[in-house]
């Protein structure tokens, strides 16, 4: 369509090869999308079905019995109320969890980019080895502070777990988005009278709409597809639903049911899954915000 | 920066700020005080807390009688640590060779003017937002032989297909790297796709006007002009390799046997389930020297890069 002369010469190869690169997108495409196809499909197949069937065998009807079994009456581990309650759990810990973390992060941002104090740099790359380090490293000393503190195996305990080893990231996040903004405006607003908050909430706050959206973001996935914290500071009743889910698989009481795990653990990829479909551009940027640096 | 502000501000405050010490002038160290707290104890306290216990004979509570390296000696005499040591070692060279080979590669072949580029990195991506948990429950599936790929491709005429990696304690590992690799090389692809992005157009340019095919360019010109990139996935992988925890617990628990062990598998039984404490937490400082091996150097550069510039 463009230059014949030009198109002659190259469009027989160059159309095999375009021909060639979508074919391996595509089929990569699909590794990734069919464990989650193969999840859907046998969460809406009953028992029978999945035993005379394979993985990718259509169910013969749309059947959610296996959700409202999963949602609200199967097993896991001690009690047999399905994984709503936990699901619930997981949100208790993780809005105020989030909310924190994201708060203390902007404040900390907004001091060491521009409140800069003697040894705040220094204190903050220290900060950033909390990015890091394994946290089997603060298992056991954290286990028993929480006990000392009398929240051990609560949901307050978990919130305050995620909030410690959160900061660290929201610092980090909050710190680099603060570095742009030239620190003359604060000179200047301090000239005029304003105080530490009021230049925060009049001038900072305004700008950070976006950081604020990703770091959000960043934590609510993390703090929702945490398992160590759940597994090692929860009681039974304080589960988040990552423990349950796990509890539920490997539950082995009377025969297994494929279908009522594959609807349970949908379930616990749905919220993350939705805020990824709904605000994935912020979640590839929180992704990609440690990482890549200009 | 200064420049400015010298000749508008700098003046009435640098001669104003010492001898008005306002809460102004403390508001920031408030503010930042908690976090400092916190980082100091949770962090560097509960850091040495753990080497301090692995220096003592604690069992199922905490005590302080030290006992040397003899927690180390034991740890290393542990054929159950050992099979997770180099479980950790098959499975992050995997891990981390695949999801850089293939991150590379879907990010090259994605910045090649795809149609519907959005949606295909999309569905590349999504696996990173699920839960550890989640995947290994669906591979768990997939991969149990029983009713899984196997019986699939049985079915599908292939009568001899065998596949059953997730039972066999040689081959069980590998199950790992799939559904590792599955959840996080989406990831690696979008770091190397805003790499490339962020290449300098002109200098493309300037190799296809000189001859330089597709190819030559991208191996010559614009892959070595993403070493940062590259090193930031290395470490973020094998920080994901190191800490693996969940995706043992949910896929393999650990089997068979202990066959699929993880180092960070071991420290949480030992620790919790088997009151070994000192034990445990021996094995938890191997892996932050694990995790310092590979930290220090990449800050170490970084930190002097920055001051290169």
């Amino acid at each position: 369509m463009s230059n014949k002369a030009v198109g002659r010469k190259t469009s027989g190869l160059d159309k095999a090869l375009r021909v060639a690169l979508y074919t391996v997108l595509i089929v990569v495409a699909a590794f990734y999308l069919m464990p989650f196809i193969v999840m859907l499909l046998t969460s809406l197949k009953d028992v029978e079905e999945i035993r005379t069937g394979t993985l990718l065998s259509l169910p013969a009807s749309l059947n959610f019995d296996s959700w409202s079994k999963a949602w609200s009456s199967a097993c896991t581990g001690g009690s047999c109320g399905g994984i709503s309650p936990y699901f619930m759990n997981s949100f208790q810990i993780v809005l105020p969890a989030v909310a924190i973390s994201t708060l203390v992060g902007a404040l900390n941002g907004y001091v060491i980019s521009l409140w800069k104090f003697r040894g705040s740099d220094f204190f903050f790359a220290a900060m950033l080895v909390g990015c890091f380090i394994p946290f089997q490293v603060i298992l056991l000393p954290m286990a028993q502070t929480l006990g000392w503190l009398g929240i051990a195996n609560t949901t307050s305990g978990l919130v305050f777990v995620h909030v410690v080893y959160g900061i660290a990231f929201t610092t980090l996040f909050f710190r680099n988005f603060y570095q742009s903004i030239p620190g003359e405006l604060v000179k200047a607003a301090r000239l005029d009278g304003a105080g530490f908050f009021t230049i925060f909430y009049r001038i900072i706050l305004p700008v950070s709409t976006p950081i604020i959206v990703v770091t959000v973001i960043w934590q609510f996935t993390q703090i929702w597809n945490d398992f160590l914290f759940g597994v090692a500071f929860s009681g039974f009743d304080t589960q988040p639903v990552t423990v349950a889910l796990n509890n539920l698989v490997n539950t082995s009481f009377g025969g297994k049911e494929y279908n009522v795990d594959m609807a349970a653990a949908i379930i616990a990829a749905l919220p993350t899954l939705a805020v990824y479909v709904f605000a994935g551009k912020y979640f590839v940027r929180g992704l990609t915000a440690g990482a890549v640096k200009g | 920066m200064n420049t400015k502000a010298a000749n508008t501000g700098s003046g009435p405050t640098q001669s104003g700020r010492p001898a008005r010490l306002s809460l102004a002038d403390w508001m920031p160290k408030i503010v930042m005080a908690p976090t400092v707290i916190v980082t100091l104890v949770c962090i560097y306290g509960y850091m040495i807390w753990t080497a301090v216990l692995s220096f003592t004979g604690s069992r199922m509570l905490p005590s302080y009688n030290f006992v040397g390296f003899d927690q180390y000696e034991r740890l290393f005499n542990n054929d159950r640590w050992m099979v997770a040591l180099s479980n950790l070692g098959i499975f992050g060279g995997l891990f981390i060779a695949i999801c850089l080979f293939l991150g590379v590669t879907l990010a090259i072949f994605l910045d090649q003017k795809i149609r519907a580029e959005g949606a295909i990195r999309t569905i590349y991506l999504y696996p990173m937002a699920i839960s550890f948990i989640v995947t290994g429950t669906a591979w768990k599936w997939l991969l149990n032989p029983t009713n899984g790929l196997e019986k699939m491709m049985i079915d599908f005429g292939f009568e001899n297909f065998k596949f059953d990696w997730l039972i066999n304690p040689d081959m069980v590992i590998y199950c790992l790297v799939i559904a590792a690799v599955w959840q996080a090389s989406g990831f690696v692809m979008a770091l190397f796709l805003a790499g490339l992005r962020g290449v300098d157009g002109d200098l493309i340019k300037a190799a296809h006007l000189d001859g330089a095919s597709t190819f030559t360019t991208y191996r010559r010109i614009i892959l070595p002009s993403l070493k940062p990139v590259f090193f930031s996935a290395l470490v973020v992988l094998s920080h994901i390799a190191i800490k693996s925890f969940d995706l043992v617990a949910a896929l393999t628990n650990g089997g068979p046997g202990y066959a699929s062990d993880l180092p960070a598998n071991f420290m949480y039984t030992y620790t919790f389930t088997r009151s070994q404490i000192g034990l445990g937490s021996a094995s938890a400082m191997v892996m932050l020297g694990c995790v310092l091996a590979i930290l220090v150097p990449y800050l170490y550069s970084e930190l002097r890069g920055k001051r290169h510039e």
